[in-house]
């Protein structure tokens, strides 16, 4: 197991109360696994993925643990986890766009990166080159301003960037929602190419974007409203799904081939619960067709068969159905 | 109903203006009441200088657009105003589309002085609940409230019911699902289905392709300013003609199909390919070439020599 996150709790401090935004996230990924993280805005994913490397001002972290490759990572000692960032655990933040400071020529800003990490440029320079080769970037672009890149050529500097010291764990937010669709498949598949060259270990990419993922990720965990729904292989998340919420999801989805005349697609009718003072029990129990008096209990993230965990009252019905 | 005409439109570029971009170039097409067009495009294609033109908010360089026949540069004054009770526009995000000082309800009130100063209160209201519950708002829900108490679904709805309130025919509607989260843009697309069926002639610009195949009876791919195909939707998803047409939907994440297959059903060129090259042209060279000529291949499926 690279990663093994158990029992996560972060909470934001706002003046009205703690917002429970991470609540007791338990799961695992393998080595050379991709796992994608989904679900909608605010549910909480973007901050699971932030406090792996790097708690803001406003997070705190309540409880629980997270081990990568055997040792205990210390996620809220934001100067202890220095000796990780970068070499360990490495993000492609979600603005990764404006992550490049405009002043700074490409190179220039690289090295000034390294340096502050205290590795000597020159020993990764060339690896540096090589792997900007990889993702169809010329050597010139390292005397380039960001301004003179385009967005598709930004990402991708920061992707080889963010990976240079193969990370035994790399956070890609968002790397690819604000791209074209061809610049997105390109930059997906390239943080397949990653994986697979071995320069990152395992990857969580974090979208809200389901059918990438369906593309790239081995696994897909679904999260609601700060809760972890459902973790399966990608195929079985798509296909057969068993957490209500990530059925009525990815039924909402239009997809090409589907036409509003022949077949009308349905939403999810409610909005999401407040975080600061979520329900108690299932927090998907007001929206949920299928919800009944036990969604008052807090439904455990089971597993149902191997690889397949859900945080459902009647995940398991349906199996004996 | 719409119709545009070889219509252009040049920015100056350059520290004087010295340089021109032809953001878009010879674009023709109509939109008729009761059809839903798409106009798809990647960033830079020139879809949202399409839209702001037909909306009177830029000024076309080239080329004519009409609107039953009238030709709308010449408007002005009270024909304008009565341009717009006919045409009107929603934009992608709906939380700079509002006051935030105000509550949300401000868009009605302003738009009730314009258009409907003569309305008597009740009058008012019974039309302004009719229009809210056509989007499927429930008024108490939305019209006392501030915009950042709404969501983002909320807001886009209210402001197609600002729109449905003066009896528009034409609808602009600028990328307005996008910013919407996957549980509620549906609602929102199905609602621009259902406004359709009333005869509603809706331009649906938007990047994504499957929103554009899902929602709309017409198609058009644009590219750096030019139409590259235009037809119905099933002819242009169903049997993609151009490279770059090809290029794109083999591009798209679907659900249920991997991207490698969807390349080989389509035939589409290498995508990466086609991304690295793209960035290594010059864009203003390649835009102020010369027109491309759409060419009939089929009924209703046109596409660039």
């Amino acid at each position: 197991m690279s990663l093994r996150v158990d029992d996560l709790t972060v909470y934001y401090q706002s003046l009205r109360g703690d917002v429970k935004a991470v609540d007791g996230a338990t799961f695992q990924i393998a080595d050379g696994e991709i796992m994608g993280l989904a679900g909608e805005s605010g549910c909480g994913k973007s901050t699971l993925g932030k406090s792996l490397i790097r708690f803001d001002a406003r997070m705190r972290h309540v409880s629980g643990s997270v081990e990568l490759d055997g040792k205990k990572l210390p996620i809220w000692d934001d100067s202890k986890m220095n000796a990780f960032r970068f070499k360990e655990v490495s993000i492609i933040p979600q603005y990764a766009l404006s992550a490049l400071n405009p002043t700074r020529r490409i190179g220039t800003m690289a090295m000034e990166l390294l340096r502050s990490r205290n590795i000597e440029p020159d020993t990764v320079l060339p690896e540096f080159k090589r792997r900007l080769k990889l993702v169809g970037l010329d050597q010139d672009v390292l005397d380039r301003f960001p301004i003179e890149l385009s967005g598709g050529m930004k990402q991708r500097v920061v992707m080889v960037l963010s990976s240079l010291l193969d990370p035994s764990l790399l956070i890609a937010d968002e790397v690819t929602s604000a791209l074209d669709v061809s610049t997105q498949r390109a930059v997906s598949e390239l943080l397949v190419e990653f994986r697979d060259r071995g320069f990152v270990k395992s990857m969580i990419v974090i979208t809200h974007d389901l059918s990438v993922l369906y593309q790239i990720a081995d696994t897909i965990l679904i999260m609601y409203a700060g809760k972890l729904a459902e973790k399966a292989p990608a195929e079985t998340v798509v296909n057969s799904p068993r957490h209500p919420y990530t059925k009525l999801l990815l039924s909402s989805l239009p997809e090409v081939g589907v036409r509003y005349a022949d077949k009308r697609l349905s939403g999810i009718p409610g909005r999401p619960p407040p975080l600061i003072d979520p329900p108690t029990g299932c927090r998907f129990k007001t929206r949920c067709p299928l919800a009944f008096a036990r969604c008052d209990e807090e439904p455990p993230f089971a597993s149902l068969e191997p690889g397949h965990t859900a945080a459902c009252w009647k995940a398991e019905k349906a199996e004996a159905a | 109903m719409l119709e545009l005409d070889t219509c252009c439109k040049s920015y100056r570029t350059g520290a004087f203006g010295s340089g021109e971009l032809l953001a878009v170039h010879d674009v023709s097409f109509a939109v008729s009441p009761g059809e839903v067009v798409s106009l798809i495009g990647e960033s830079g294609s020139g879809k949202s200088t399409i839209g702001k033109m037909i909306l009177r908010l830029m000024q076309t360089t080239r080329g004519s657009i009409t609107f039953d026949g009238l030709d709308i540069s010449t408007l002005n004054g009270r024909k304008l105003k009565e341009y717009y009770a006919d045409v009107q526009g929603v934009f992608q995000d709906p939380f700079s589309s509002y006051n935030p000082i105000f509550k949300a309800s401000h868009v009605f009130t302003m738009l009730r002085n314009e258009y409907f100063a003569g309305l008597s209160s009740s009058e008012w209201n019974a039309k302004l609940e009719k229009s809210l519950e056509a989007v499927s708002l429930n008024p108490g829900d939305v019209l006392n409230k501030y915009p950042h108490q709404l969501s983002g679904g909320q807001l886009q709805r209210m402001l197609i019911a600002r729109a449905l309130l003066l009896e528009i025919r034409l609808l602009v509607a600028d990328e307005i699902i996008s910013m919407l989260d996957a549980s509620t843009r549906i609602d929102v697309l199905n609602l621009l289905g259902d406004l359709k069926a009333r005869g509603l002639g809706i331009l649906f610009i938007t990047h994504d392709l499957s929103l554009g195949n899902y929602i709309s009876e017409r198609t058009m791919i644009l590219r750096r300013g030019t139409i590259v195909e235009m037809g119905a939707t099933e002819k242009v998803f169903g049997n993609p003609l151009h490279p770059y047409t090809k290029m794109l939907i083999a591009s798209v994440p679907h659900l249920h199909k991997k991207w490698d297959q969807v390349e080989r059903e389509v035939g589409a060129s290498d995508v990466l390919e086609h991304v690295l090259r793209e960035e290594t042209t010059d864009e203003s060279a390649d835009g102020n070439g010369a027109a491309l000529s759409l060419e009939q291949v089929e009924q209703d499926h046109f596409v660039a020599k």
